[in-house]
């Protein structure tokens, strides 16, 4: 009988050791937030436009974390998908094309001569890219603009035109070579390689 | 000193957990389907894996043995290996949240791998000291991770490689898991322990 006791007692002892270093540890290790969003957040574009069907690119970041697919971002393309999968440890997967296709970069342009002053296209601007008052012109800081397309549909006299952004000495970048892989090198026609 | 390096021979070589004493196929089976996670789980599992078998030797020497209540080994090592693992994932949460993502629902799994239990109580049953229950356990998780990162490996080659229909997914992992065992057969009389 006395073994019993005292091996619940020694049981005992041994789990509240143990209850108390872990429950310290929850104090001392305690995380604030989910760090992973964060980084999932960084690597979107950050367009606020809607297209993975979430409100925008941090709760879609939450979703990724929660387990949704990472190939719902339009905007970010090919590589966001990359570096996502890189993060977070699993294959690259192509863009879900339910979601819309990768374009190239835009941004709006407001026909200034024919805005009316309506304030429907600041309204629906996620990133607050469009400057103006009601019954005066607006236009579009460029700057800010993400290219998101969500100006077209409220404007009442579709005076938004969606253009290509232009190179500038500030954004221009060599071109990557593409064939650098002798296999991938279309087969010349002419013999020109001499003695390969 | 040779001792030392006999069990460490012993444990990662000739007994592998895996290959040999067939413990902890789960995590060998189930996370080796990728070398990154591959890697994570075994650099995890050797860590929980040598402060489980300190920790547990420590209890049965110092708690458990003085009192005479051998029999509550069993027991008293799960709680040790729960306590470690959680206490290890909460460590790992704040430290390496990207490892802590990586390992998934693998990290707590750990406390269910039986080559963490087997390691403790085979410590015991082959009475070895202090150093050399650390060295027991370390070398079977090193055992595991060479064992885990090998077969991830294999199974990255297999993934993309023409493999009959019938074969295909976990079929051919199980057949090339039991060759990997056979090969590991050809150790045995390397070291007599």
């Amino acid at each position: 009988m006395q073994t019993l006791y005292l091996a619940i007692t020694i049981l005992a002892l041994l789990a509240l050791v143990f209850g108390a270093i872990l429950g310290y540890a929850a104090i001392r290790f305690k995380v604030d937030g989910d760090p992973i969003v964060n980084q999932i957040d960084n690597l979107l574009p950050q367009t606020q436009c809607g297209q993975c069907g979430h409100p925008g690119c941090k709760p879609y970041a939450q979703a990724i974390a929660d387990g949704e697919a990472i190939n719902r971002c339009p905007p970010g393309g090919e590589t966001t998908i990359k570096a996502l999968a890189d993060l977070l440890g699993v294959d690259a997967i192509p863009l879900d094309a339910e979601h819309g296709t990768e374009a190239i970069r835009t941004i709006a342009y407001i026909r200034e001569d024919e805005c009316i002053g309506c304030t429907k296209c600041i309204q629906a601007c996620p990133v607050d890219a469009i400057l103006g008052a009601a019954k005066q012109m607006h236009t579009v800081i460029t700057a800010e603009c993400t290219g998101c397309d969500l100006c077209l549909e409220p404007c009442p006299v579709d005076c938004i035109d969606m253009l290509p952004v232009e190179v500038t000495p500030v954004s221009w970048h060599w071109q990557q070579p593409t064939n650098l892989i002798a296999t991938s090198q279309a087969p010349r026609s002419h013999g020109a390689s001499g003695n390969e | 000193m040779v001792d030392y390096l006999l069990i460490l021979v012993s444990t990662v070589l000739v007994n592998n957990f895996v290959l040999v004493q067939f413990l902890g196929l789960c995590p060998f089976m189930g996370v080796s389907s990728r070398l990154e996670t591959a890697m994570g789980m075994s650099l995890a599992t050797t860590f929980v894996l040598t402060l489980a078998s300190l920790c547990s030797y420590l209890t049965y020497t110092y708690l458990l043995e003085p009192f005479g209540l051998e029999f509550l080994q069993t027991i008293s090592f799960i709680l040790v290996i729960a306590f470690v693992v959680q206490f290890t994932e909460m460590v790992v949460h704040k430290t390496s949240p990207l490892l802590h993502k990586v390992l998934g629902i693998f990290l707590p799994l750990i406390t269910t791998n039986c080559a963490v239990l087997g390691v403790a109580l085979l410590n015991i049953k082959k009475a070895n000291g202090f150093i050399e229950s650390i060295l027991y356990g370390f070398g079977a998780a090193v055992g595991f991770s060479l064992v885990l990162v090998l077969f991830a490996a294999m199974r990255e080659r297999i993934a993309v490689a023409d493999v009959p229909a019938p074969f295909k997914g976990a079929a051919i992992a199980m057949i090339s898991a039991g060759i990997m065992s056979l090969a590991f057969m050809g150790f045995t009389g390397l070291v007599a322990i």
